[in-house]
């Protein structure tokens, strides 16, 4: 069968998995810029789902798709390194403080342009809104259908998808025409590596911004490498409505951000004494709470 | 008219706890709205499952029963809510924060351009004022949430958009019924005119579910293990003190995430919200995600290194040193002075 056109929707997320001592400052809050940004973990999840279609079968192109500000770009070489075909930075101004649906509005639009496609495979949610909701929100607006939660795919045919969904409380084998958009859980196979014959490739891959920051010495290679090129869509290149977009086209708005500070109580401090341990057991059993 | 909808899932013919934690909640922004409450039941063989719900105070129960719309998959159900949604056009629509309510719940607000606020841990109902544009906005459901990973808490809202959307975890509010003979209506509605043939071109070909082997919701005593305790073999220690004193044991993301535990006990604001009579926090620093899973338990203790751990300041007893020092001396003591 003909290769198909998969397109990775991807985030550039900073890793709040381990929000330590460092990161929190003195009000409360969290210091973003000191968190290390990554490929967001369940997108990589996706992206080796689509690798493994290309895998078997021939003429298949993965392409990521990512909405961020510049340096987004990383995660796009960094799909490069593990077998991606291409990549574009979906980036601009307008659409600064986008909730889920100005977003995935946006990401609508900018596959719109891409062409045809087959498949389109997501991560089932970001580690730093964990909302799970512009997977089901880009189908949505596309017209197509949707199935989340999926850990592999079992089968590729003309006819459509096999995959299996693992849910809270089990697994559901599940069969779809394409096209069609996945989400994709942390329990699939994780991500393959990078590969070192496409790190050496590729790790000179810019987006025309990028390269107009940087030092004059690679300029050369982009004329006579075009992969190396990194395409970036800025609101010119999709048809989008203004209002659609950015802080305006977003029905969900913050309208306050407390730091939680807590309030101590009265707590019992003890320490690993026997004492004190046979003290608070005698408490706890005497007051029934246990025993 | 702007009335508050409540979408029910309905799994071998019983309607979800979270889905009756939601009606319950709902009964009472509805009173404070003074709007009607409104349940959705979509699936096949619902004879009798507006008895589940009437109880809980629903005002109209809207039921579509057709074999083809269960077990749950996206089109079909989206299609109903949407459908009814235009009809309706509700002020809110709460559904659970569960696979099928993450699967519908942004199908069905990017549909209706409406704005949705995932895991909510509080639903308040207040006014907001947008002195940029010199517009205040009465009433609107404020949808509260832990967000980014860190100490802060997020109010957000819809003040425009409709209906304003919030999905819930199943734990997070109380289910209550409040008259068995509650005046409700039922409305039956009919399938063919809210689905159509191409709404099922996505089919389920096998299901495997496993009944929950682990109730950690209604355990009075958990044992908690966090990132703290190290590695899934220092877990046993903690088995061991829950084994002792019949309690279940939690786990925090952290420790989940690292591989210590499994999925099914993790509790927080992405996992399972408990309120036992006693909660025993081992190696967990308490991150808010974390405690909106379990700061209303009756009592808390604490066993940290960290003297200055943020969950010490919930407990009601915090003793600073080492699980493996600490808690067999507590596993001892009980055995020693108990039957």
């Amino acid at each position: 069968m003909k290769g198909l056109r998969i397109i990775v929707l991807a985030k550039q997320v900073p890793d709040t998995r381990n929000v330590g001592k460092d990161a929190m400052k003195a009000d409360g809050t969290v210091n973003r810029a000191v968190l290390p940004a990554i490929f967001n973990p369940e997108d990589l999840n996706a992206l080796e789902l689509a690798l493994r279609v290309k895998d078997e079968i021939p003429g298949t192109t993965v392409t990521i798709l990512t909405m961020g500000p510049g340096r987004a770009a990383e995660i796009i070489r960094e799909g490069l390194y593990r077998g991606a075909d291409g990549g574009i930075l979906l980036t601009d101004r307008a659409f600064a403080g986008s909730d889920t649906l100005a977003t995935s509005y946006a990401l609508c639009q900018a596959i719109k342009e891409m062409g045809k496609f087959d498949l389109i495979v997501a991560g089932r949610q970001a580690i730093d809104g964990d909302t799970a909701q512009v997977g089901p929100q880009v189908a949505e607006k596309l017209g197509i259908n949707q199935i989340t939660y999926v850990e592999a795919i079992l089968q590729v045919e003309k006819s459509g998808l096999k995959v299996r969904r693992r849910l809270d409380n089990g697994v559901e084998t599940v069969k779809a025409p394409l096209p069609l958009l996945l989400t994709v859980n942390s329990s699939a196979p994780d991500c393959r590596s990078r590969n070192a014959k496409l790190l050496m490739k590729y790790k000179h891959a810019r987006t025309v911004t990028e390269r107009q920051n940087a030092a004059e010495d690679y300029l050369y290679l982009y004329d006579s490498r075009p992969f190396l090129n990194i395409h970036e869509m800025t609101v010119n290149e999709i048809q989008a409505i203004p209002d659609q977009l950015g802080l305006t086209g977003s029905p969900t708005k913050v309208k306050r951000i407390e730091n939680v500070i807590l309030q101590a109580k009265d707590a019992k401090r003890l320490t690993a004494a026997d004492e004190g341990i046979n003290d608070l057991m005698k408490e706890l059993i005497e007051s029934h709470v246990i025993g | 008219m702007d009335n508050l909808f409540v979408y029910c899932e309905v799994e071998d013919g019983v309607v979800a706890d979270v889905s009756l934690e939601l009606l319950t909640k709902g009964r009472s922004l509805a009173n404070e709205l003074k709007c009607q409450l409104e349940a959705v039941i979509i699936g096949a063989n619902l004879k009798d499952i507006e008895k589940q719900v009437i109880p809980y105070g629903a005002d109209m129960v809207h039921i579509i029963d057709d074999p083809r719309l269960a077990p749950y998959t996206t089109a079909p159900h989206a299609a109903v809510l949407i459908k009814l949604f235009h009809e309706e056009k509700p002020q809110i629509a709460l559904m659970g924060a569960t696979p099928i309510g993450r699967d519908l719940g942004p199908r069905v607000s990017s549909a209706l351009h409406s704005g949705l606020t995932a895991d909510c841990t509080s639903l308040e109902i207040g006014d907001h004022e947008d002195k940029k544009a010199g517009k205040t906005y009465k009433n609107l459901l404020y949808q509260i949430r832990p967000a980014f990973g860190g100490n802060i808490i997020a109010w957000i809202i819809n003040p425009d958009c409709r209906p304003q959307m919030a999905t819930v975890r199943e734990g997070v509010m109380r289910k209550q019924i409040i008259n068995i003979n509650y005046p409700s209506k039922v409305n039956h509605l009919e399938v063919s005119k809210y689905v159509s043939d191409t709404d099922f071109a996505v089919q389920i070909i096998e299901r495997h579910l496993e009944k929950r082997k682990i109730n950690i919701k209604g355990a009075s005593i958990v044992v908690s293990g966090g990132y703290g305790v190290g590695s899934k073999e220092n877990f046993k220690l903690l088995y061991e003190l829950a084994d002792v004193l019949g309690a279940e044991v939690g786990a925090s993301r952290a420790a989940v995430d690292a591989g210590y535990a499994e999925h099914e006990r993790q509790i927080g604001q992405t996992g399972i919200t408990v309120r036992p009579k006693l909660y025993i926090a081992c190696g967990i620093s308490g991150q808010v995600q974390h405690r909106a899973g379990m700061e209303e338990s009756a009592q808390i203790i604490s066993i940290n290194t960290d003297p200055d751990a943020p969950i010490n300041s919930l407990a009601d007893y915090v003793i600073t040193g080492d699980i493996s020092e600490i808690v067999p001396k507590m596993i001892k003591y009980y055995k020693q002075n108990t039957k």
